[in-house]
């Protein structure tokens, strides 16, 4: 009995191909935009949090500047080296404290040159910014001192201008400037803001203050409170050193900036999130669009199904039999879709993730909450159309126009 | 399912009326009719007649308005939506004026249709599916499906579907209304066969007397009334041997 309505149910489906694929269409585009959309902020998401905790929590990046109002950088004097020895000397439960002069400049090697930012700074960069050695060294004591032109250069610097010949101890052009490549970074890979964070040169900072930017200025400082420590703590403490140190009143704004990577993380996270429901909502949309294309299709075949129905009421099914071929065919067809939508929306994804280069964090709810939506739409209007006209006489379910 | 001593089919001041109020129009206006098991019947007479709504109503597949309708001495009437498919699926057939097949559904599938309702094994529901298309001269035609069939073919198929099931009673709303003269008396041959052998009581819709003479009695209608049930014979042409 069961299974004379599910052949009886399959046939339905074979004999309106045309139907059929237009409702398996409309739930698999439905069910794949979804959980596309929805996998693909969530590992945007996944990936942002990734990148600030291999940025490292207990990270304080210190600049000048207000923290409110435009132009006030510029007009807020930078740090000094005296600035970063108070700091060190001060403040206790820092894992490191990295100065940082930034420039940009083109580096040459034979006849390639790759445009790139050169980072002078200490030694507690690594540190501070997570980086691992993949070859040669860090800076030695009489390096950072005497400011040597020597440098230490991310991946991307070696594979646009070396390719995958060892580097440690050849010599890079920079501007105008020799440099002797002393170690290579470990890949990082792209930043939560979308910088290639292995497009770098390290160099001691008084080289690069000496052969670069022409001043002692220091503009930004990194520092990095050890885990088991508050970074609020040690973040409260720095500002009132540093207020101390540029002879601020107590009525006066900071002229500096303080902040925790703690804050960053949780404002680009919110991000993220804003735009995943974005994408979410987007998504929502071509659900319900799909769910609408179901229903037409369901609608306009009302005619045929209802003379279809008197016509197996006439020679002798019973109500229930007909409903429930015809449930089965709605069910048979929007798991299919669905079930076609979720392997579309996961390959979809997954390629996508890999192309953006972001994790691929599928949703379960999200596979779920989508596919039963699109089921139940499918089921909905194939299925009451069906119960109206097996409720008719079967000569009027035949009559019916 | 007829007990000794009752008429097969009993129909007593049975109307039938469209609409309401005003323009409430009878189509039929009060029938008595009584059907014996195994009688081949014939029903006359001109279009609006109320031939085929008083078929309708015999076949189960509409309800009276008034009056009383017994099958088997048993009141139809009161009956429930499931009885009276379970009369529809076990005991009658249906040749439909509009054919009515399955369109985009091979022959050999509408003709299994009441067979699967049935609840007959695959195997044997297929031999008795294509046994009657062989006996309404379609075999070879079992994989086409309406669209690629003649009316005369869709109308067979339609017969077919009806006699795979050995009825009780079989309706046929002009079942020869499609068909050439030749295979018409075919299927009329073919009918008063199953009539004979089976014992399938046979009602048919004609218009023509050729096909009628097939019948043991006509029932002429005129404006929703029997006008007059002629027993034996019309005018003969053909067959009528039978008594």
């Amino acid at each position: 009995m069961i299974w004379n309505t599910f052949i009886l149910a399959l046939r339905g489906i074979r004999r309106n191909v045309m139907r059929s694929v237009l409702t398996i269409l409309g739930i698999i585009i439905g069910v794949a935009a979804v959980i596309t959309l929805v996998t693909i902020g969530n590992g945007t998401t996944a990936q942002v949090t990734e990148q600030i905790a291999a940025m490292g929590t207990n990270v304080l990046l210190i600049s000048p500047g207000q923290r409110h109002g435009p132009g006030a950088a510029s007009t807020a004097p930078s740090f000094s080296v005296k600035d970063v020895q108070a700091i060190e000397e001060h403040i206790t439960d820092l894992a490191g404290v990295a100065p940082s002069v930034s420039v940009s400049a083109v580096a040459v090697v034979g006849n390639q040159n790759w445009s790139t930012t050169i980072s002078g700074t200490t030694n507690d960069f690594f540190a501070v910014r997570n980086w691992t050695m993949k070859a040669g060294r860090t800076f030695s004591e009489n390096e950072i001192n005497s400011g040597r032109t020597v440098c230490v250069v991310g991946d991307t610097i070696r594979e646009n201008l070396f390719g995958d010949g060892d580097l440690v101890g050849q010599k890079l052009r920079l501007g105008k400037v020799s440099c002797q490549i002393i170690g290579l970074l470990e890949a990082k890979g792209n930043s939560s803001m979308g910088r290639d964070q292995d497009d770098c040169v390290i160099m001691p900072m008084k080289a690069v203050q000496r052969r670069f930017s022409g001043n002692k200025e220091i503009p930004f400082i990194q520092v990095a409170v050890k885990s088991d420590a508050s970074t609020t703590t040690a973040s409260a403490a720095i500002q009132s050193l540093l207020r101390k140190r540029r002879h601020l009143s107590d009525n006066e704004e900071d002229n500096f900036r303080i902040m925790d990577t703690k804050e960053l993380a949780s404002m680009l996270t919110s991000t993220t999130k804003t735009m995943t429901a974005l994408l979410g909502a987007v998504a929502a949309v071509s659900l319900l669009v799909g769910g609408i294309g179901i229903m037409n299709i369901m609608l306009v075949s009302v005619t045929e199904r209802t003379r279809e129905i008197g016509i197996r009421l006439a020679i002798g099914a019973y109500e229930h039999e007909v409903l429930l071929q015809f449930l089965v065919e709605s069910v048979v067809l929007s798991s299919f879709g669905g079930i076609f939508g979720i392997i579309l929306a996961l390959a979809a994804s997954f390629g996508a993730s890999k192309m953006l280069a972001i994790p691929f964090v599928p949703d379960l709810s999200i596979i779920i909450i989508a596919f039963f939506f699109s089921a139940a739409v499918g089921v909905v209007f194939g299925y009451f159309p069906a119960l109206k006209a097996a409720r008719m006489d079967p000569i009027n379910a035949l009559r019916h126009e | 399912m007829a007990e000794k001593g009752h008429p097969l089919i009993s129909l007593t001041r049975v109307t039938k009326a469209y609409g309401s109020n005003e323009a409430r129009i009878f189509a039929l206006r009060g029938i008595d009719l009584t059907i014996d098991s195994g009688e081949f019947i014939s029903v006359m007479g001109p279009s609006g007649s109320g031939k085929s709504t008083c078929m309708n109503i015999l076949g189960c597949l509409d309800t009276p308005t008034s009056g009383q309708y017994t099958f088997g001495g048993v009141e139809v009437s009161h009956m429930s939506r499931k009885q009276l498919a379970t009369l529809r699926r076990f005991y009658l057939g249906f040749v439909f004026q509009g054919f009515n097949l399955l369109n985009r559904t091979t022959a050999m599938e509408n003709v299994e249709l009441p067979l699967v309702y049935r609840g007959i094994p695959p195997k044997e529901r297929k031999a008795l599916a294509r046994k009657a298309l062989e006996q309404v001269g379609l075999a070879g035609r079992e994989a086409h499906t309406p669209g690629e069939l003649s009316g005369g073919q869709q109308q067979r198929v339609a017969i077919a579907r009806a006699i795979a099931t050995t009825p009780s009673v079989l309706f046929a709303d002009e079942p020869t209304g499609n068909l050439d003269m030749a295979r018409s008396h075919e299927i009329m041959e073919l009918l008063k066969q199953l009539n004979r052998e089976q014992k399938i009581t046979v009602v048919m819709i004609t218009h023509e007397s050729d096909m009628a003479a097939y019948s043991d009695r006509i029932v002429y209608f005129v404006d929703g009334q029997v006008a007059d049930i002629e027993n034996g014979h019309a005018p003969a042409v053909k067959g009528g041997q039978d008594r």
